[in-house]
């Protein structure tokens, strides 16, 4: 398959949230019996129709990169998961509803994601705290993705889910919630169906309908002149 | 004095107790506890285990020659000499390996030459590997898809007669699925071997970086050091092993003698012996448990899951305490001989000299060992990354 087809989004998150459980669902609908650690990357292709249901439905693969490891592991570690960060069209994040920190550390991992980014948004970020603005401005679609919602208990529920609301909101994105064991929560027809499909139809677009057109309008100039440049090992 | 003595024999059975009655049990009831099957009698089997652990533990003393015969069966003689042996094999592994691999971590000399190019190589091959998984993998969507739309089930044939059946009928998207599906697999091996290795060259590359720096450049020559102080260490063992001795005075009361009579420096000599050991045995405990406590620490991040991660916090306490036990035995023999008596009273009557022989045995097995194993693994890895 020709590079030009490609559409590739990045799963992230921490150790254990269930991103490869999520990707197995997302891909082959169906539960993955035996999670184990992924070790380096892991990849699954899931065929995605955009604009389902309209005469300009097309098939699109689009490539779920599930990148294994920790915020917190050793700077050569993160060197190397670097270049799998490369012309990256969407990301999703995932935490665990049960782990708060899982949740605090999203911020790092789409900081550690799009610093690596072509994508000219000129982001400067400095010492890994996160600006809130750089996400409003941010050409890459992004999703936010809990799991284990299972193992939450009732009367929890309505808190966590506040919570995770507002993350969301934090990152301009999205959010689903469900248990990567039960595929009821990925329904056809679902809302989480539905948000799912939306995102994916985003990031087709953004990645091949708005590409070949001007910029996107209210492009932050001042951000531009205090972008740093990076560096882009291009490997299309 | 006899509160001293009261609290030490005090802590001392206390700590046996928690090694050889709580700890292995508690380990017993996680381990069954994973287990799902054993679910309905958890403590029943954990006591089996428990049970079994106490039979090998005992049967343990059998080959050695620690015990006189005239201790009585539970007496704490007992009990410490089998934790003693445990530990003292556990603490000579340790510090033959640690003996031999400080200095090649320490010492930029063993430092691989790793440049950018080589990284870059090896991170194409891996997006490469890559891509190439998500071809293949595009191609089983594509044939799931079209199976699952012309209606075909996907069915791995499973027992004899569906096997035979499957030759002859038309599953063949099924069998294309399966054969592309192991190719797939030993693709992703082999990208997982390649991520590792970049990440191995990255961290490399940036202990070449560090070591140019001047905390670098201290270690380094800290590294020479160190390394001069475990090649006579092992000097040191192989002399009591082949002349088999022991040595009668401790190391610091010797080496003051020694000044004392080439320099003709009026030393008391008794004196200063007494604090300097004390100041040195305090050191030598404190970063010997220090080291062992990091290494653990990273040993254990690297192969806990949330399985396991019980079990193997309990079998690092374990560890630590038998350590322990053990280094207060072996500490004996750095201190000056009228202090000795104090570790002997408080620890029974153990044969302390078999402790000290099994030590430096199994210090330059391990220390010998892990120079070869070291000195193929440093052979191996240049000849990897020079391959096209």
């Amino acid at each position: 398959m020709a590079s030009l087809d490609r559409v590739k989004v990045l799963v992230l998150g921490d150790s254990g949230v269930g991103k490869s459980s999520l990707v197995h669902l997302l891909c082959q609908n169906q539960v993955l019996g035996n999670p184990s650690w992924t070790v380096g990357c892991s990849v699954d292709v899931r065929v995605h129709d955009y604009k389902e249901g309209t005469p300009e439905e097309k098939t699109f693969y689009i490539e779920l990169w599930d990148v294994g490891g920790s915020v917190g592991s050793a700077s050569s570690v993160k060197s190397t998961r670097a270049v799998f960060y490369n012309s990256v069209n969407g990301i999703i994040l995932v935490h665990d509803l049960t782990n708060k920190k899982s949740s605090q550390n999203l911020s790092r991992w789409s900081v550690e994601a799009l610093n690596r980014d072509m994508v000219p948004t000129g982001v400067l970020v400095t010492n890994g705290d996160y600006d809130r603005e750089q996400f409003a401005d941010n050409q890459i679609p992004l999703l936010v993705i809990g799991t284990k919602l299972d193992q939450i208990h009732e009367t929890k529920r309505h808190e966590v889910l506040t919570r995770t609301a507002f993350l969301a909101e934090d990152f301009n994105a999205e959010e689903i919630n469900l248990d990567c064991t039960n595929p009821r929560y990925l329904a056809a027809g679902s809302s989480n169906a539905v948000k799912l499909s939306r995102f994916f139809d985003k990031v087709i677009e953004k990645r091949y309908f708005l590409r070949d057109g001007n910029q996107m309008p209210g492009f932050p100039d001042r951000k531009r002149f205090l972008g740093g440049t990076f560096k882009s090992l291009h490997y299309d | 004095m006899s509160s001293r003595y009261f609290h030490w024999k005090m802590n001392l059975c206390i700590i046996l107790i928690i090694l050889v009655f709580l700890v292995p049990f508690y380990i017993g009831y996680f381990i069954v506890s994973n287990i799902w099957l054993l679910h309905k009698q958890q403590l029943l089997f954990s006591c089996l285990l428990w049970l079994t652990f106490m039979y090998f533990f005992w049967k343990l003393g059998e080959p050695f020659p620690i015990l006189s015969p005239k201790h009585g069966i539970l007496s704490i003689e007992q009990l410490i000499s089998r934790v003693g042996v445990i530990g003292v094999t556990l603490m000579a592994l340790l510090s033959g390996f640690g003996a031999v691999n400080c200095p090649y971590t320490y010492m930029s000399y063993f430092l691989r030459n790793v440049t950018d190019t080589d990284i870059m190589a090896l991170e194409r091959r891996l997006l490469q590997t890559m891509d190439m998984i998500v071809s293949k993998k595009k191609r089983m969507a594509v044939a799931r898809r079209t199976m699952f739309l012309k209606g075909e089930v996907h069915n791995k044939p499973s027992g004899f007669w569906e096997m035979i059946k499957s030759v002859t009928t038309s599953a063949s998207g099924s069998e294309n699925l399966m054969q592309i599906q192991q190719e797939v697999d030993s693709l992703e091996e082999l990208s997982r071997q390649l991520f590792l290795e970049t990440a191995d060259l990255h961290a490399t590359k940036e202990r070449i970086e560090y070591s140019k720096t001047f905390k670098g450049k201290y270690f380094n020559f800290l590294g020479y050091f160190f390394s001069i102080y475990c090649v006579w260490k092992i000097f040191m063992a192989t002399i009591n092993i082949v002349f088999d001795r022991v040595g009668k005075t401790d190391p610091v009361t010797r080496g003051i003698e020694i000044t004392v009579n080439y320099l003709g420096i009026q030393f008391d000599v008794k004196f200063w012996s007494q604090h300097i050991s004390f100041i040195l045995v305090g050191i030598i405990i404190v970063t010997s448990i220090r080291g062992l406590l990091i290494t653990l620490t990273k040993f254990f991040y690297a192969i806990s899951s949330s399985k396991s991660s019980n079990v193997i916090v309990l079998l690092l306490a374990q560890i630590m305490g038998m350590y322990f036990v053990s280094s207060v035995l072996l500490i004996r023999m750095s201190m000056p001989l009228e202090y000795r008596t104090i570790i002997t009273e408080v620890l029974g009557e153990l044969q302390f000299n078999f402790y000290h022989r099994w030590f430096d045995v199994i210090f330059l097995v391990s220390a010998l060992s892990s120079m070869l194993f070291l000195y193929l693994a440093h052979k191996q890895a240049p000849e990897k990354h020079m391959a096209p």
